[in-house]
């Protein structure tokens, strides 16, 4: 497991934003629709707000961070 | 008291099967609210008469994401933009595991897309080979949407065993170009042209609520019943953070119904297939109405680049409202 999956396993507080990529408590971007409702993946790595790359499938999807590794939707039982 | 206009729509599009004019259209989009239960019965009527009373379900994916040289200014997988998108390629094996689980869902339409303005000829190679790999496995009919073709390139997806293309329009023609820059509206439209010669079915829809006029939603559904496409994707506007379309407002949902019956009346006998943005626009209980309102097809699952609902919900609200899905064998 990389550690961007270990952290979200471990239910670490987000360093910055999945959505947004924004550091949280530094700054403040506004979520788009879809986000706020849950419709959208993580698109920035939450260790180090990396732009991911993401595959989204039917019924899940696979992030991947540069530095962090990979996050599967799995994790979430999504 | 009934409108004069959904009297003469049930002459024309229940009674007959055939589509209603341009200004007609205009005259039931312009409809006041009140009459919008009174619109919804009708287009659920004339689904049932022309269309049956099945749902057809279809799962999509996404084989190449991001990196596109196009401008539609509603994509987050537009190269052009400061989308969070990044490219990325799915390998054939991982395309046929989605296509499993999107039949297990009851789906019988899997549809394989590629973010690009056509097919180079490494895409084509690839989707020869993802075609014939589905095929292989998993008992469901595979669509392909990857832009603008070749004739050459039709025939090709045409001997892969594509049943149907998808390449939507968009909007109307008179707004297209306030959606995208980099190519045309005639180039769609000589895309499905070659795709119909061909014998390949034809899905062909769009986006509502990307700022056009309702007179463009009439113009619009006229320019697409032109086509009498088997299947008609409506998706509404999901505005996408980086696109020039990001601070776009959402249509409410009382408006997308009504844009869904008029679809109905413009095309009696086609596919008409709730797409990406329902979930936003119309809710659980938007959804349902519209599925009683004129809309007999649903995408289900995740969409391109966003999240939908679990599978199993849109099949569960089915079973509750007694909807049957459409197995393989019932598809055209």
């Amino acid at each position: 497991m990389g550690d961007l999956a270990a952290a979200c396993a471990a239910g670490e507080a987000p360093l910055f934003h999945p959505n947004t990529g924004a550091e949280m408590g530094v700054e403040d971007r506004p979520l788009s629709v879809g986000a706020a409702a849950g419709l959208e993946p993580p698109r920035y790595c939450q260790l180090c707000g990396r732009r991911m790359k993401v595959q989204v499938r039917p019924m899940g999807w696979l992030a991947e961070c540069s530095r962090h590794g990979e996050l599967d939707s799995v994790l979430f039982d999504i | 008291m009934t409108p004069d206009i959904l009297t003469r729509a049930r002459e024309t599009a229940l009674d007959k099967g055939e589509g209603l004019t341009e200004p007609e259209l205009l005259e039931i989009l312009e409809l006041d609210d009140t009459h919008l239960p009174e619109l919804l019965d009708l287009a659920h009527q004339v689904r049932l008469r022309w269309c049956g009373e099945e749902v057809e379900i279809e799962g999509i994916i996404s084989l190449k994401t991001g990196g596109c040289p196009e401008d539609c200014h509603f994509c987050s997988q537009s190269g052009l933009f400061e989308s969070p998108v990044r490219a990325v390629q799915l390998d054939i094996a991982e395309l046929v595991e989605a296509a499993k689980q999107t039949q297990k869902s009851g789906a019988t339409e899997f549809c394989i897309v590629a973010a690009v303005k056509g097919p180079d000829e490494r895409l084509m190679v690839q989707l020869e080979e993802a075609v014939a790999a589905v095929y292989a496995e998993v008992d469901i009919h595979v669509s392909v949407s990857v832009g603008i073709l070749t004739r050459e390139q039709v025939e090709r997806l045409k001997a892969a065993g594509v049943k149907r293309y998808n390449h939507n329009l968009e909007s109307a023609r008179s707004f297209f170009p306030r959606v995208a820059t980099t190519h045309t509206w005639d180039e769609r439209h000589r895309t499905l042209e070659m795709i119909r010669d061909a014998g390949i079915e034809v899905c062909t829809g769009g986006i509502l609520g990307m700022g056009e006029t309702l007179a463009q939603r009439a113009e619009f559904a006229v320019q697409l019943a032109a086509f009498a496409p088997e299947e008609v994707p409506i998706n509404f506007l999901d505005p996408r953070p980086g696109t020039p379309f990001a601070n776009r407002p959402l249509i409410d949902a009382a408006e997308a119904l009504k844009a869904t019956a008029m679809l109905r009346l413009a095309m009696p006998k086609a596919t008409l297939r709730f797409g990406g943005g329902r979930e936003l626009t119309l809710g659980d209980l938007g959804v349902e109405k519209g599925l009683q309102g004129g809309a007999n097809a649903l995408i289900v699952g995740n969409y391109l680049t966003t999240l939908g609902r679990p599978m199993e919900k849109d099949v569960d609200m089915l079973e509750g409202l007694r909807i049957p899905i459409k197995a393989v064998g019932q598809v055209i």
